[in-house]
């Protein structure tokens, strides 16, 4: 049967995420775009709506049972509030979610718990390369096996909170393959460079990173020798970014929608002229028609459908340009005042292009 | 929970009709689209003999209620009548567009019946189509200066109050289906009418006329781009009487646009349903090209960063994701309506995207396919000429937007023109 129902605890946490969201990620958004800082307490306050804790199981000090689902809809509604604040709360999922899905259980056993302690730490991953031609499965950073060790060597970009990261996850090609290896911070050779200025996400720090043959045991390697498959935690990523841009995208619409029905022009509201109508109409519907895309995907993911890897991979590339489609024309509704920084539409649709630069900057 | 698990029932009703869109529908499309004004009968009463077996008479969602006893320990299951008929519509559809317009039973005019009549009426003009013979209706609004603006509407219904008949005057023109409901078979049309042309919206009706009765004539047949299996005809009616028990809703003209809005409830059903149309012509050209790929060895690589795909890659992967999304609004317009939750907004919402990315999905696989897409030897060129009127009928593109506007915005027609 179909539905399009969340459960009751889905939606405790939706409506606790909104709260959020509205009270709390909205009022300092601006702020913390500017200074390009998020306070600590913010994401603090993020951390403890447990949405990651609650999608690990007991036996790693977790409280739940992980669901893509729950965590594509978390997702949307945190990003709605804020991108930066949503990527710095939901940053340790980069460490944690790829040793819950592909780790061995020694690493699950190891990390897990430190992971999702009482507090907000660092953990965090990287993936991405400084090359407009970055492929995540064609990744230049090497990884050599070396007797009981592993060499890693490379250039990593767009690395959130790599400074004071406890551990990452280094992503690199081994024989051919992407593996990730845990990669303690202060692990010799690994060096962070200055924090990222980008056109969008001001608040979120983001650090080149150097690995210069850096030497790691061989057990740190996800699954140990055995590695482990990109698969699952490319489609995580998929999944998540679709939902936070529907999220962003969501933002946005319903400040365009407000904005056009107070301003007036030429004795009537905007929105009543029909080329804006038209206009708030198919961001309207395209973002329904992403959001559907991506619970979809994320529920065949859950249930382990085939082809949900596609899915996940279609939802993405929808949500990509629907996002900015959308805040493209959420500042054009505003017009002059889309492009002040009064406004946050401008900052939505600086944000809103990243997407497709974001590969596996966010994972449910 | 959120489940995009088909119904099983469904998945049966998928199978079954494919065969019949495999077998009866697509080996005569080519010639049903080069002999305009030929009727499918084979498809017909195929059609007509299987769903009768099958216990339903009609397309419609809202059949006359069946007396089938409810054992009352069981939970009442919501129904899946609208997501069956959807499932059925795309299908048919992907075997061929315009046949599918001609299969038999309820059609609009049986959605209008169901979404506004009495249980009487109901009963009296939804039974037609159990007979013997196959029976077709259709839906006259449009006229020739009244298309989306139903307001500018000029036929008239007058009441004798004698003879306690009404009294029907005008011209309808594009209505689908027209000729098979009211020369072809003994079937009915549901004709759209104004009791007070002051009173504008307002005084808006629709009404039944059947078959045979004296004063309606269908005076014209179109000849069209695409779905030329399919009949539109104009109809005129000249003091056309009907019995006072033919108007579809309340006969007293309030200040209000009740009786007007609850014609146009119809909408909620059937725009997704033709959205479902439109869906199943966009996937027979997506497959088609990737049919046409795979026999020159070229792979859709999913899963690429977006600067390492060819084109032909970004071209193919859009119109899938495009398709997919119009028919995930499409479930769950559907889904909303047969759980009775309120669904105008996304009823539109899918017939705009459904409309518009069948025109475009087929527009794109002509050109993709370059002198393959253009000729008549293979399908493709009729699916683009056939798709497009999904972004026609049932309310064009623009005027769905305007009621996905208006639903948004919270406005009246008066606020958003």
């Amino acid at each position: 049967m179909y539905s399009f129902t969340p459960t009751e605890e889905q939606q405790m946490l939706l409506d606790a995420v909104k709260r959020y969201a509205d009270q709390d990620m909205r009022p300092a958004a601006r702020e913390a775009d500017e200074k390009s800082e998020l306070p600590r307490d913010l994401i603090e306050k993020g951390w403890e709506l447990g949405v990651l804790q609650a999608s690990i199981p007991e036996d790693y000090d977790g409280f739940g049972e992980y669901s893509t689902l729950t965590g594509v809809l978390a997702a949307e509604a945190m990003a709605y509030g804020d991108l930066s604040t949503a990527l710095a709360v939901m940053t340790p999922n980069l460490f944690a979610l790829p040793i819950f899905f592909s780790g061995s259980e020694e690493q699950k056993k190891e990390y897990l718990p430190a992971v999702i302690a009482a507090e907000w730490k660092a953990y965090t991953a990287a993936l991405i390369e400084p090359t407009f031609n970055f492929d995540p499965w064609e990744l230049t950073t090497s990884a050599v096996l070396a007797g009981d060790s592993i060499v890693i060597s490379g250039e990593k970009t767009y690395v959130p909170y790599a400074a004071e990261a406890e551990a990452m996850i280094i992503y690199a090609n081994l024989d051919g393959e992407t593996q990730g290896f845990i990669v303690p911070q202060g692990t010799e050779g690994l060096s962070v460079g200055e924090r990222q200025k980008t056109l969008g996400l001001h608040a979120y720090p983001l650090y080149s990173v150097t690995l210069d043959k850096v030497k790691i045991p061989a057990d740190n390697r996800l699954n140990g020798s055995e590695g482990h498959s990109l698969k699952s935690i490319m489609a995580s990523s998929q999944v998540a970014l679709a939902a936070m841009a529907v999220g962003v995208a969501q933002a946005a619409f319903e400040y365009a929608v407000d904005y056009a029905k107070e301003r007036e022009v030429f004795g009537v509201k905007v929105a009543q002229k029909q080329s804006i109508a038209f206009m708030i109409a198919e961001m309207g519907t395209d973002i329904e028609a992403t959001r559907l895309l991506a619970w979809e995907a994320a529920w065949m993911l859950d249930e382990g459908k085939d082809e949900a890897d596609k899915h996940a991979y279609l939802a993405y590339n929808c949500a990509v340009d629907t996002v900015m489609m959308v805040t493209d024309q959420a500042v054009q509704i505003l017009g002059g005042h889309g492009y002040i920084r009064e406004h946050p539409v401008e900052m939505w649709m600086r944000n809103g292009r990243g997407f497709a630069a974001f590969t596996g900057l966010a994972l449910v | 929970m959120i489940s995009f698990e088909m119904p099983k029932p469904l998945v049966q009703t998928r199978t079954v009709v494919k065969t019949v869109a495999e077998n009866m529908m697509r080996p005569v499309s080519r010639e049903m689209d080069e002999n305009e004004h030929e009727i499918p009968w084979a498809y017909i009463q195929f059609m007509h003999t299987a769903m009768k077996a099958l216990g339903g008479s009609s397309m419609a969602a809202d059949d006359p209620p069946k007396k089938k006893e409810q054992d009352p320990k069981k939970e009442k299951r919501p129904s899946i009548n609208y997501q069956c008929l959807m499932v059925m519509v795309e299908m048919l559809s992907w075997g061929d567009a315009g046949i599918y317009l001609c299969t038999p039973g309820g059609m609009l005019g049986a959605a209008a019946v169901g979404a506004a009549g009495t249980p009487e009426q109901k009963k009296r003009f939804l039974s037609l189509f159990q007979g013997k013979e196959p029976v077709f209706d259709a839906m006259a609004m449009t006229e020739p200066e009244a298309g989306s603006d139903t307001s500018a509407i000029r036929a008239t219904a007058v009441l004798d109050e004698k003879t306690n008949e009404w009294i029907l005057n005008g011209e309808k023109i594009f209505v689908t289906a027209g000729h098979k409901a009211l020369v072809d078979s003994k079937g009915f049309i549901v004709v759209w009418a104004s009791l007070d042309l002051e009173a504008g919206r307002a005084g808006i009706r629709s009404f039944i006329i059947e078959a045979d009765t004296p004063g309606c004539k269908v005076t014209k047949m179109e000849e069209k781009l695409g779905i030329r299996a399919s009949d539109t005809v104009s109809i005129v009616m000249q003091d056309c009487r009907l019995p006072f028990d033919n108007i579809l809703g309340s006969p007293t003209i309030e200040k209000s646009t009740k009786g007007y809005k609850g014609a146009m409830a119809t909408f909620d059903a059937t725009r997704p349903i033709v959205a479902a149309s439109a869906l199943g012509v966009a996937r027979a050209a997506l497959e088609f090209v990737h049919e046409k790929l795979a026999e020159e060895n070229i792979t859709i690589r999913y899963g690429l960063p977006r600067q390492k795909m060819t084109n032909l890659e970004r071209e193919v992967i859009d119109m899938e994701t495009q398709l997919r999304a119009a028919w995930l609004l499409t479930v769950k317009a559907l889904w909303m309506a047969d759980n009775k939750k309120s669904n105008a907004l996304i009823a539109s919402m899918s017939k705009v995207k459904a409309g518009k990315v069948a025109t475009i999905i087929t527009q794109k696989a002509v050109e993709i396919m370059g002198p393959v897409g253009y000729s008549q030897e293979y399908l493709l060129e009729k699916w683009f000429r056939d798709a497009k009127i999904n972004d026609i009928f049932e309310g064009t593109g623009q005027i769905n937007l305007l009621v996905v506007a208006r639903n948004i915005l919270g406005y009246r027609g008066s606020q958003l023109r």
